[in-house]
């Protein structure tokens, strides 16, 4: 398979485009910033979502979706990061599907139909500490009656304030660190004992701190395999990492665009800044690490499509290099712009703080070179 | 199965057949590659595997069957090389021909041309070498001074070259010289000679690594024929349109450059972790030095998947004209990176320049080799002003 996008999903990157310029450009994002809004999104996007058949990407056709893939998620995501799109597309119909496709029909059934509609907003819970070490879960879930008990906290739950459904990963047996012993369950944000801390974080998107009191759940809201969750769990991860690394490029390739724009616009000494080679040997060597980025997440979308045993190398090399790359692209894109980039006025700044969320999102740099490391075994 | 399925199998039994299994051992060193040539010499394996995959056409997969080529279609050439990486084999023939000239002459050259030229360069027959720098004109190669004078039936050619790879042990030249001394760009043409003319003479340039790649070229009353033989013109194109030429296999010399930070094979930590030492945890004990290796580790993986779509999007016709400036940029840069870290990790074993222990001071000579990566074929600081210009469209650059 080319590593470029073939026919049907240059359409579908056509459509992307189209419909977040036209729909949810920055002006949209910062509406909804400014208003306060409580979700920190528009249930009207997420219902327009539904109708061009985005939040279907990843379920089946026979179960009502597109039975697409990684790779066309991807080209959806990184319009949503190069627009700074508010949605719960990532975690909803992104990662949370890909977990529901590894569990049993039953759950499926339960959740794909709001998902398909627009309605239903899903929420990851993994995150226990300021840092992403999925491996050091260490919530309790205890069996009791013929479901489980979860208790503990969760932080970081994107969407966790609106979200009808929360994937929750617990531990039902081991200790902290064990590969064994991981259980993911689906746990509706109805239940009893469960409180939501809702926080506004520096990009404006909402994130929640869960608390977990004997929260009761049925035994059919196991996702997978109970004690041996590690292989579903990874899947939601894999998909998250890749979805984040795609939404992260469209950060850093969008920032990179209109600064470009920028210092093609603006004179000092009597010339365009962006004729100064000061300038033009930095903002050509972030390209030069932009178009590496995109082939990163675009090489790691194909090989989780392909289901291959080197996909998880790749995701993490995709979110590594994503990171970096964009990074530097809200930094110089700021530094570029000089005062104005300080300014709430200009857009530069929001992507800078869109990049330092998605950072955090399931692993940052550092996370995801240390895994290359241990994943090559040094 | 799919066709290429079916093509994938098929090439996978041929090469386990066929490729001697001397050709399947790693190369350790640089006169491991096979560059052909009148004067070529062999070690065991590679007399036999340059033949054979000739007679294949697979020495150019992909150039036409009636010049010498595989015929193959883009996929197919990818599964061969797939293949070949999978099981070890080593490239059959190394050769500024297939690289550089065989490109041009397929884009620009004559039917005649075409025919006489390409099938002695995929056979390894003749070695071709570069005629482009002069002291003079590194970075601002278009001020070029060598000389070409019309004298009816040829061309009288005098001047100098400089860092002409293995000159000394070429064949033939394709070199750019001035026909109009009045115009820059537009005086320049491309022309085809034998190195064993009478007026041209060579001399290596000795260099920190201690090595000698690279010539002077020097040419004084070189009479140039302006044929050889009924039909094949010695000039590709036309005559002071030798700057189109140079400058569309540039762009392949950029892009074959910018190969060499994706040719690592294993992950550096890993080969390094047990010769400096691990934790307790397993882990390479120096963690600063294990931070650096497994950024290079992402960094070098991340420019593999770039590789792979550069190749896949330049064949398809769907990357902008200047991106093998990016990859020529990134590739060097990278892999003046790694070798830093190779030389770090390898400590004080790695210094050693003359010993059997060091094979000869190969990874310190090839250390200081990869430093003249981001000057030749366009400095790094070129191809970042060819980016903002031709890709960025940034004024004034």
């Amino acid at each position: 398979m080319p590593l470029y996008l073939n026919d049907d999903q240059k359409m579908l990157h056509d459509s992307a485009v189209e419909f977040m310029k036209g729909e949810a450009p920055v002006s949209h994002m910062r509406e909804f910033r400014d208003k306060q809004c409580k979700d920190g999104f528009s249930h009207a996007l997420w219902k327009q979502f539904a109708e061009m058949g985005f939040t279907g990407i990843l379920i089946g056709e026979d179960e009502g979706g597109l039975g697409l893939g990684h790779v066309e998620a991807g080209v959806v995501l990184e319009e949503i990061g190069r627009n700074l799109t508010p949605s719960p597309f990532l975690t909803t119909a992104v990662a949370g599907v890909e977990a529901l496709n590894a569990g049993g029909k039953a759950l499926r059934d339960k959740y794909f139909p709001g998902i398909l509609s627009g309605d239903t907003v899903l929420a990851l819970a993994i995150d226990e500490g300021a840092k992403h070490r999925p491996d050091q879960i260490s919530m309790a879930a205890t069996r009791e009656g013929n479901g489980f008990k979860l208790d503990g906290k969760k932080q970081f739950v994107v969407q966790g304030g609106s979200a009808d459904m929360v994937l929750v990963a617990a531990r039902t047996s081991g200790k902290a660190g064990d590969e064994k012993g991981l259980t993911l369950f689906a746990v509706d944000t109805s239940a009893k004992g469960l409180a939501r801390d809702n926080a506004r974080l520096v990009d404006s998107a909402m994130a929640a701190h869960m608390q977990f009191d004997g929260v009761l759940v049925d035994a059919d809201a196991v996702v997978g395999e109970v004690d041996d969750g590690d292989a579903v769990l990874r899947r939601l991860l894999n998909a998250g990492r890749s979805g984040a690394a795609a939404e992260t490029l469209g950060v850093g390739s969008g920032a990179m665009d209109i600064t470009v724009d920028y210092i093609k616009g603006r004179s000092q000494f009597g010339s365009l800044i962006g004729s100064f080679q000061a300038l033009q040997h930095r903002i050509s060597h972030l390209y030069s690490e932009i178009e590496v980025a995109r082939a990163t997440v675009l090489k790691a979308q194909q090989l989780l499509d392909e289901g291959s045993a080197s996909a998880d190398m790749m995701v993490s090399v995709a979110k590594a290099k994503a990171g970096k790359a964009t990074a530097l692209s809200v930094k110089e894109g700021v530094q570029m712009h000089g005062g104005v980039g300080m300014t709430d006025e200009y857009d530069i700044g929001l992507y800078m703080k869109r990049d330092r969320a998605l950072q955090e999102f399931m692993g940052d740099v550092n996370y995801h070179t240390n895994l290359v490391a241990e994943m090559h075994g040094y | 199965m799919s066709d290429l399925e079916t093509f994938r199998a098929e090439t996978a039994s041929w090469l386990e057949a066929n490729c001697p299994p001397e050709m399947r051992e790693p190369m350790t060193s640089e006169d491991d590659a096979v560059w052909g040539g009148r004067n070529a010499t062999f070690k065991p394996g590679q007399k036999e595997w340059l033949d054979i995959m000739a007679a294949k056409g697979w020495t150019v997969p992909d150039w036409p069957k009636e010049y010498g080529g595989g015929g193959l279609s883009r996929a197919e050439a990818k599964v061969l090389g797939q293949e070949m990486a999978r099981l070890r084999c080593r490239s059959p023939l190394s050769s500024f021909g297939i690289w550089m000239l065989g490109p041009a002459l397929l884009h620009f050259g004559t039917e005649a041309q075409k025919k006489h030229f390409l099938p002695q360069i995929a056979r390894g027959e003749i070695r071709w070498c570069q005629g482009y720098s002069e002291p003079g004109s590194g970075s601002d190669l278009a001020s070029l001074q060598t000389s070409a004078i019309d004298q009816g039936d040829h061309y009288l050619v005098n001047g100098q070259k400089i860092w002409t790879s293995y000159a000394d042990q070429a064949d033939w030249i394709f070199c750019l010289t001035r026909t109009d001394k009045n115009e820059k760009h537009k005086g320049i043409t491309f022309l085809l000679f034998d190195m064993a003319s009478e007026g041209v003479s060579t001399k290596p340039i000795k260099l920190i690594s201690g090595n000698s790649p690279f010539c002077e070229t020097f040419f004084d009353d070189v009479k140039v024929p302006k044929t050889y033989g009924e039909d094949v013109s010695a000039i590709v194109y036309e005559e002071n349109k030798g700057w189109d030429v140079a400058k569309y296999l540039l762009g392949h010399e950029r892009s074959m450059i910018s190969g060499q930070g994706g040719s690592a094979g294993s992950s550096l930590g890993e080969k390094f972790a047990d010769k400096i030492g691990r934790d307790e945890m397993g882990r390479l004990d120096d963690p600063i030095l294990r931070a650096k290796l497994a950024d290079l580790d992402m960094e070098l993986l991340a420019f593999r998947a770039m590789a792979e779509r550069f190749g896949d999007t330049f064949k398809a016709g769907l990357c902008h004209p200047a991106q093998p400036n990016m990859m020529k940029y990134v590739g060097t840069e990278l892999n003046k990176s790694r070798y830093e870290l190779i030389m770090a990790a390898g400590g004080s074993a790695v210094l050693e320049w003359e010993s059997d222990a060091s094979n000869g001071g190969l990874t310190a000579r090839d250390w200081l080799r990869t430093k003249a990566n981001s000057i030749e074929g366009g400095t790094s600081e070129v191809m970042l002003n060819v980016i903002s210009k031709q890709i960025l469209r940034l004024p004034g650059a």
